[in-house]
């Protein structure tokens, strides 16, 4: 597989004037063409502070971040503009990045359609359910044909069957449209349930502490929590988390 | 929301509401009624010198000879055109300068104590420099209005550029999206309810920029009939004049009003 992100002893520290903290130490790790990655660490631990610096808004204060290819970031709240209808709202990438052409319109529309937001496109985001929204804002991080998505805990502003349900989504969706993704989420089982890679990192200042590929039969997110092997996974980085 | 079918409940409800709404209307007007009633009674008959607290029909009398001696409108469009034009100057400076501080913290943090201390000083103060630098005609009346205006649009704008969502900006910088594409995008949209609602209270700013300033130095306008009426004790001009004053202020606040309802999605 060929690597599409890389960290190479990608260490980062913040400074502010009531003085320095080291967010990240000696970070490596790579992802794979097409690979689905969850990435977990105790909460505080510079998860987003990775996101950031896959995605070039921040410059690593020593080792090297390499990236081959475009991004789209999917944060936590959907963040559509409510001023916006959803149709104008997948067109804010194509705007800013000066491609709003006809024809990068249409494939917007063409994405919105096969993944069931064409009912919705004259609306406003206030008017749609919040996992709609979130399915929304996919589709506009998709619009911009990114080859890597970054998704910064996605589910987390959603209730639990709403989660689990958008999850399944977008699980469906990056997969087909064969995206590499890296999700960062403090939750063990949506990363078990989501991702073919798991990176755990430890306590500030984060380094990689493990990498599993795990090994399910289904790449369905639902399926794969019936699944028997789901559990032992659960324990496994819930140890690793928490010594 | 429209509903050709709608419950029984439904629509009694409606009922209850429109009837109290009317109920509202039909007090406010019967309370403005009476107190007029009650202030041309109380002077009829004496119980209060007409002379000190004048009376409905001796407003409108002099409201009338105002008009038959052709200076109504003058005096109207005199002060209306200075507050017009010190309310459209303060909103364009004072919006132009809020820019410049959102652009640039560095410039943010060098203005910053200068405004505070603007902000609180009493702009009447100015009085007799702004006659010794703009004269004694509109000009000095529109620096004033401006003056007093442009501030409070300045904090108020600044403050709502300021507050863009922190999750958007983050979101357009990952798209590439540089500083003027967060401004056209994000910040000037965003800021669309904060500005009417500025507008709202600048409205009230700039009248009383402008009646101070024609306290201060004027020939003519309403502010000046004003003040002339309280020297030579003509006290139905001075009632006259800030009722006329209080149509104008109240028709301004209901045009920014419907231009609110216009513009800002609920």
């Amino acid at each position: 597989m060929k690597e599409i992100l890389a960290f190479d002893n990608v260490s980062l520290t913040y400074h502010t004037r009531q003085g320095e903290v080291t967010a990240l130490k000696g970070l490596t790790f790579s992802l794979g063409e097409g690979e689905f990655a969850a990435m977990i660490g105790p909460s505080g631990c510079g998860k987003s502070t990775v996101l950031s610096l896959a995605a070039g808004l921040l410059t690593p204060s020593a080792g090297r971040v390499t990236r081959k290819g475009s991004i789209g970031y999917m944060l936590q709240r959907d963040e559509l503009f409510p001023w916006r209808t959803i149709e104008k709202n997948l067109y804010l990438p194509l705007e800013v990045q000066k491609k709003n052409t006809p024809a990068r319109r249409a494939r917007a529309l063409e994405l919105a359609e096969k993944y069931g937001l064409s009912g919705f496109l004259k609306r406003y985001p206030s008017e749609l359910s919040g996992g709609m929204r979130q399915r929304a804002a996919l589709i506009r991080t998709l619009v911009m044909e990114p080859d890597i998505l970054l998704l910064d805990e996605p589910f987390s502003a959603l209730d639990y069957q709403t989660r689990l349900k958008v999850a399944s989504d977008v699980s469906h969706i990056l997969r087909s449209e064969k995206k590499a993704a890296l999700l960062i989420t403090h939750d063990i089982s949506e990363a078990v349930s989501l991702a073919d890679r798991i990176f755990v990192l430890t306590a500030r200042p984060a380094r990689l502490l493990a990498s599993h590929e795990t090994d399910f039969l289904s790449p369905d997110p639902l399926k794969r929590r019936e699944e028997p092997r789901f559990s032992g996974w659960f324990e496994t980085l819930w140890k690793e988390l928490d010594p | 929301m429209k509903h050709d079918n709608i419950s029984k409940e439904h629509r009694a409800f409606l009922q209850k509401s429109r009837r109290k709404t009317g109920v509202v209307n039909a007090v406010r007007l019967g309370l403005l009624l009476l107190l007029l009633g009650l202030w041309e009674l109380v002077t009829a008959l004496h119980w209060a010198d007409p002379f000190l607290v004048s009376s409905p029909s001796r407003i409108a009398k002099t409201i009338a000879s105002l008009y038959q001696e052709g200076t109504l409108f003058y005096h109207i469009g005199i002060t209306l055109s200075e507050t017009l034009i010190g309310f459209i100057a303060a909103i364009l400076l004072g919006g132009v300068t809020a820019l410049l501080l959102w652009w640039s913290e560095t410039f943010r943090r060098i203005l910053e104590p200068y405004i505070v201390v603007l902000n609180a000083l009493p702009k009447i103060a100015l009085g007799p420099l702004i006659i010794i630098w703009c004269g004694t005609g509109s000009r000095a009346i529109v620096f004033m209005t401006i003056l007093v205006t442009v501030i409070l649009v300045i904090l108020h704008m600044l403050s709502a550029f300021l507050s863009a969502d922190e999750g958007k900006v983050l979101l357009l910088r990952s798209m590439g999206a540089n500083k003027a594409h967060i401004l056209v995008k994000l910040v000037l949209p965003s800021s669309l309810p904060a500005f009417v609602s500025m507008l709202k209270v600048a409205v009230g700013m700039s009248w009383i920029g402008s009646i101070m300033g024609e306290y201060i130095v004027s020939r003519a306008g309403l502010g000046y009939l004003i003040v002339y009426g309280g020297q030579v004790f003509k006290l139905d001009l001075v009632m006259a004049a800030t009722v006329i004053l209080c149509f104008l202020a109240a028709l301004m606040y209901f045009l920014v009003a419907l231009l609110e309802k216009k513009l800002v999605r609920t």
